[in-house]
């Protein structure tokens, strides 16, 4: 069983490379030269390591630890293993409010919305626990296909919109994470995800008991409601401020979650830490990998997630077979 | 004490559970018997407040199971229903310090600690405690799961069919731990089980369930009778005294040559 001091530490070193790759030539030489040394021509070092790559860095930690926990709330709420929010509708959800502001309200803030993406995604994850209360046959893999297909007819619908409007360009922005806009002041938002992840491990003892079923919640003398509300606000908010900030990074949820299921089991006490750590880490993994492999241009991470993330559920899912289920 | 006044539930048209009172007394072990679909089950769930109630009132020590809140009702009642299908992979050790929840609310505490030892070692469970659930057997879950209903450690149990998928060893086992635990820590312990002779056995108290209300109560020995079984199940039940307890037999004598007349 690996140790998850050695995992951070590999996520600490890769966090440190992470630093050190781009166009602009940077390293660790140069940068300690900048900033002890008197060369006056590697200033501009600093300034790119604390202006872009420092703020890329982090919003890549944040944003890949915040939709892993996500990803794993909601398959404890929905007691389903192939549950995340790219396939919940969530961050279609949360696209179309995004879009709605930015037509009907142009210049308003990236707080606002946040804030409207955050309720349209309630809406929509909300909407699809519903359908699923109605859809009598609950087999493991209707419930995602509801999902998709959910997330399928709200995305027509912002496609629509965003055609008509000249918005296509934006909507595409937010459906597919890059890292490639994050500069310092257009970030910060995120770390409101490392809030919510620490309210998620918190109480976390909440939702592994949601992922027992209504009945174990009853018995234990919780408020079912209450924990659901509280997940999917969490899940929401998480989603929101991802795709408003970098946009969606799908397959996530669904990858890190599993694996560390698979690993050390659904005590969210106990792996909170793991998912968030591997979903950091894997995020991270994968922006290296698409701002390496047609160097100087990059792969937008949606992308490389994309190919990433469904080859290694790929492999679970034909490793684990029927115990998915 | 269990009070039961006029619960009612129903599925559409049909009422599952319809008015039945039923006043169970503090300590000792109750069966819920009777035919398939006769709302035994949906009773129990009433009165664990898992269902909500389409009418009437079940008090448990005097608490309203419908108004009381939901962690105080926690404290003193305990609930398994029959099917726990789990998706998410625990080890019997996380899912039995869930049991404790209510008392620990996640903070879990060494007397914690100490009641989830004494609810593995009650279930013969330590060998297996690190294990995940999915990766044991159905009889081994179902002993987890009444493991953890223990360790929550309440006055009142309702277990429905707690010896589902067990081998008759295990039980065996399931019930002189049951019986062990309303003599010795004074529980009441109410289950719903099929097995008639089970019931006769173990319990003190006797319901038989039929078309959602109670047709007959009482000791084994007012319930285990021909006539009151042959009427409960539809079907032809003989009472034999095996060492000196009613024991009831309900396959047709004499197979092959079925000779057995409806009388």
């Amino acid at each position: 069983m690996p140790r998850l001091g050695a995992v951070a530490g590999v996520v600490g070193l890769l966090t440190i490379v992470s630093l050190f790759v781009g166009v602009g030539d940077v390293t660790p030489a140069s940068l300690a030269n900048a900033v002890f040394g008197a060369d006056d021509g590697s200033r501009h070092d600093v300034l790119l390591v604390l202006a872009s790559r420092v703020p890329r860095t982090i919003a890549i930690l944040l944003a890949g630890a915040g939709m892993a926990i996500a990803g794993q709330i909601m398959q404890l709420l929905s007691r389903n293993r192939f549950v995340e929010p790219s396939t919940a509708g969530t961050v279609e959800s949360a696209a179309i409010g995004i879009l709605a502001v930015t037509v009907l309200a142009p210049g308003a803030p990236v707080m606002v919305k946040m804030l409207v993406a955050t309720v349209t995604a309630l809406a929509g994850t909300a909407l699809f626990l519903r359908i699923l209360r109605h859809v009598p046959l609950r087999s493991v893999l209707v419930v995602p296909l509801v999902g998709l297909m959910l997330g399928g007819i709200i995305n027509a619908v912002s496609t629509f919109f965003a055609y008509r409007l000249d918005l296509v360009q934006s909507l595409n922005t937010w459906m597919t994470g890059d890292f490639s806009g994050v500069l310092r002041g257009r970030y910060e938002l995120l770390w409101l995800t490392f809030a919510l992840v620490v309210v998620a491990y918190l109480v976390a003892d909440r939702f592994t008991v949601a992922g027992m079923g209504q009945d174990f919640v009853t018995n234990l003398g919780m408020n079912y409601r209450a924990v659901l509300a509280l997940g999917l606000s969490i899940v929401s908010m998480v989603t929101a401020v991802v795709v408003v900030t970098v946009g969606a990074i799908p397959f996530l949820g669904l990858v890190v979650p599993n694996v560390v299921a698979l690993m050390f089991g659904d005590n969210l006490r106990r792996t909170a830490p793991w998912v968030a750590l591997g979903g950091a880490g894997f995020v991270l993994v994968c922006d290296l990998l698409g701002r390496t492999v047609r160097y100087p241009y990059e792969v937008p991470i949606g992308v490389v997630v994309g190919v990433v993330g469904s080859a290694a559920f790929l492999f679970l899912l034909l490793r684990r077979g029927a115990r998915v289920a | 004490m269990i009070d039961v006044l006029d619960a009612v539930k129903t599925y559409g048209s049909v009422r599952v559970v319809d008015g039945v009172r039923l006043t169970l007394p503090a300590g000792g072990l109750t069966s819920i018997v009777g035919p398939n679909g006769a709302g035994k089950s949906t009773l129990l769930s009433l009165i664990a407040r898992l269902l909500e109630m389409d009418g009437g009132q079940v008090l448990v020590d005097g608490l309203d199971v419908t108004s009381t809140r939901s962690d105080v009702l926690a404290t003193r009642i305990a609930a398994l229903r029959q099917e726990n299908h789990l998706t998410s992979r625990l080890t019997v050790r996380d899912l039995v310090t869930f049991g404790r929840y209510p008392h620990s609310k996640g903070r879990t505490t060494p007397e914690d600690l100490e009641h989830v030892a004494r609810a593995l070692e009650f279930l013969d469970l330590e060998p297996l405690a690190d294990r995940f659930l999915d990766e044991m057997s159905g009889g081994q879950r179902q002993r987890a799961f009444v493991a953890m209903v223990l360790c929550q450690d309440t006055d009142v149990v309702l277990l429905d069919e707690p010896l589902n998928n067990l081998d008759p060893r295990h039980a065996v086992a399931m019930m002189e731990r049951l019986r062990a635990a309303v003599d010795e820590l004074g529980k009441t312990v109410v289950l719903v089980v099929h097995d008639i002779n089970v019931a006769a056995h173990y319990s003190d108290h006797i319901v038989a369930m039929c078309d959602g209300a109670v047709m007959v109560e009482g000791s084994p020995r007012e319930v285990i009778r021909p006539e009151v079984l042959s009427s409960v199940y539809g079907l032809p039940v003989e009472v034999h005294e095996i060492a000196g307890r009613p024991h009831a037999t309900y396959f047709p004598p004499g197979r092959p040559s079925v000779t057995f007349s409806i009388a």
